[in-house]
């Protein structure tokens, strides 16, 4: 019997024996010569290789052999080759047949050309310089990717975008109305975290009415937009990456293209307008539930009746905060849905890029959104809107 | 290595097999026998569940009656620890290769060595590149999937299904999406790898041209009736099949529908 038949039985030790033959040397193999066995090392036959005088001929004698498979094999095609590099005759006639036939197989296709990779190792200062470089040709990937998809809504708004209308109404339920939950219970707990937090500093002016003015302000200009923004950036623009990503590894991207369909127009634009056309509908319901924790914490902590609280409220909050604050999130809406998008035509086409691409697409969609959160409230404290 | 004969032991043994998806039926009653060394059809129209029948025997989906025998051991009766075991002698090639995308391929090949096998990062190195060779891709262990051809793809595949030196080797659809010289050589190498490893081979396919070179026995599943039609030796089968739908298939159709049915 030649090949393992049951791993599971008892393993012969395997034996190598190096014997002088009337040309050259002769190799006795004994035993089981089995991957999973301990394999005697081969090591004292090739340094005999080297000896002068060196053998004409290495013969193999496998009487003894008992139960072999590529633990076998791998260590004859390293004595093949070593063979060869020193001129030695290899005579495989005493090996067994299936062996002989392995060993020709593996040397039936040549190694191609130029195939092998050899592993460099990249100085530290070529690694900065290369990821200097990178996050320069990402930046100029985004900016040329925004300019894509505005030209793509220009065709969208005089109707010679290719996409279909039953996609957009998709997004739109999947960018809006299933947010819903998720953005009620951040808010609601903002709201709160907020109230517990103006309650108890004010209250020690005597001045404890007065948090119904900071959770509308802070909630309506500022926490509302970003908030949602971020959960939008977690739930949405991950799913965007994720979505055009896999298609990008499938090949439906080019198969768009190849039907004159843009992908840009028919995969970016869709989601960006659902995006852009929700999050202001959810900011506005997140500021209203963050009044609302607010208000539960309020009126438990404070001594104030639910009239004046709502009162207090009305009185706080300017028409002027409200537009800011849906400017904001209209502007983070479109940087989300845009840093989705990228990342997923820019996307790899293996399992892993798709990983990657979700990852950067999130990353990306935070940091575009707290940065422009701080120019924008810079720009309108100036204004003094 | 001995060609496989007829009186060769029973390696693979499916009894009473019926596989369904929930109350759909797809096969019922399957019966049929692998020889060691045998290549092994599995060979129907399509959507007669034959990759379903492949899901089975490589344990990826149970059956809901009967069972499959491999060495005379019912692997669906089995425990599950068992089962594990059982599937480390198995090596399947997927229709599309299914590499894993992330890993080049000596990556792809060395994971199942790493799993199951106490070898050093050098002798696993070692094997993967005798694995690459075996298939003809010596010095592409570097490369991703994503960069090299469709029947590259199906060869590295194979290499990686035969890290593990299995007993028996299983293809779905081996020369899908390959070209007619691809095919053949495809087919070529599984012959070349059962001889000189003994290795069981069961593949399934319709392609007459590879079930004619290689295959020597076969089983042939009908949609209709939702059984096997018949079992044997593909070349016997379209001569001497009193069954005219087997006939008339290993034929592309223009069998007359003379004796029998």
């Amino acid at each position: 019997m030649t090949v393992a038949d049951s791993p599971t039985e008892g393993v012969v030790a395997a034996t190598l024996r190096v014997e002088p033959a009337d040309d050259g040397v002769c190799l006795r193999f004994g035993g089981d010569w089995l991957v999973k066995g301990s394999l005697p090392a081969i090591d004292d036959v090739r340094r005999r290789f080297t000896q002068t005088p060196s053998p004409s001929t290495v013969r193999f004698d496998t009487t003894a052999l008992g139960r072999w498979d590529s633990g076998l094999v791998t260590r004859l095609i390293d004595l093949y080759r070593d063979a060869q590099a020193h001129s030695i005759r290899f005579d495989d006639g005493g090996l067994p047949e299936g062996a002989r036939r392995l060993i020709a197989l593996a040397f039936a296709v040549k190694p191609r050309e130029g195939a092998a990779r050899t592993q460099r190792k990249t100085p530290f200062l070529q690694k900065v310089g290369e990821s200097a470089q990178g996050a320069w040709q990402s930046g100029v990937a985004f900016v040329t990717f925004v300019g894509e998809a505005t030209l793509s809504i220009g065709r969208f708004a005089t109707g010679r975008a290719k996409y279909l209308k039953s996609d957009v109404l998709q997004h739109i339920e999947e960018a809006g109305a299933n947010a819903l939950p998720i953005v009620s219970l951040i808010s609601v707990l903002i709201g709160m975290i907020f109230a517990f937090v103006g309650v108890t500093q004010l209250r020690a002016f005597g001045a404890g009415i007065y948090t119904a003015n900071l959770v509308a302000v802070a909630m309506i200009r500022e926490m509302a937009p970003i908030m949602t923004a971020i959960i939008m950036a977690g739930r949405t623009g991950a799913a965007y990456a994720a979505e055009i990503g896999t298609m990008k590894v499938n090949e439906e991207i080019d198969a768009l293209t190849t039907l004159g369909i843009n992908p840009i127009d028919f995969l970016v634009t869709p989601r960006m307008l659902a995006l852009v056309l929700m999050i202001p509908a959810l900011t506005m319901y997140a500021s209203l539930m963050g009044i609302i924790g607010g208000a539960i914490v309020g009126l438990a902590m404070i001594d104030a009746s639910f009239q004046q609280y709502v009162q207090q409220t009305i009185s706080a909050v300017k028409l002027g905060d409200l537009f800011t604050g849906l400017l904001m999130c209209v502007v983070f809406g479109a940087l989300v849905a845009l840093a989705g998008c990228q990342q997923g035509i820019a996307c790899g086409t293996s399992a892993m890029a798709v990983g990657q691409a979700t990852t950067r697409a999130v990353v990306m969609g935070i940091v575009l959104i707290v940065v422009s959160a701080s120019l924008l409230t810079i720009i309108f404290i100036n204004l003094g809107i | 290595m001995s060609q496989p004969v007829g009186n060769a032991e029973a390696h693979v043994e499916v009894r009473d097999l019926t596989m369904s998806y929930g109350d759909f039926v797809i096969q019922k009653n399957l019966n049929f026998t692998v020889r060691r060394g045998d290549i092994f059809i599995i060979m129907g129209g399509s959507g007669c569940g034959k990759s379903t029948l492949l899901k089975v025997m490589i344990g990826l989906k149970s059956p809901s009656v009967g069972d499959v025998n491999y060495e005379g051991e019912g692997f669906w009766a089995a425990e599950i620890a068992r089962q594990e075991e059982m599937k480390r002698k198995f090596g399947t090639l997927f229709q599309s290769g299914a590499l894993w995308s992330g890993m080049t391929l000596a990556e792809n090949v060395a994971l199942p060595l790493k799993q199951y096998t106490k070898l050093s990062a050098s002798e696993i190195a070692e094997l993967c590149a005798y694995k690459l060779a075996l298939v003809g891709l010596a010095g592409f262990e570097d490369f991703y999937p994503s960069e090299i051809s469709g029947g590259m793809k199906k060869r590295a595949g194979l290499a990686r299904a035969m890290a593990m030196d299995p007993d028996i080797l299983f293809f779905d659809e081996p020369s899908a999406g390959l070209d007619p010289i691809s095919a053949k050589l495809l087919d070529d190498l599984i012959l070349e790898l059962r001889d000189s490893l003994g290795t069981t081979v069961v593949i399934v396919t319709h392609e007459l041209a590879s079930i004619f070179s290689i295959g020597n026995n076969a089983v042939f599943l009908d949609p209709v009736t939702k059984t096997q039609l018949a079992t044997g030796d593909p070349k016997e089968l379209r001569d001497h099949c009193p069954n005219f739908v087997v006939r008339n298939f290993l034929m592309r159709g223009v069998a007359e529908p003379a004796n029998g049915v």
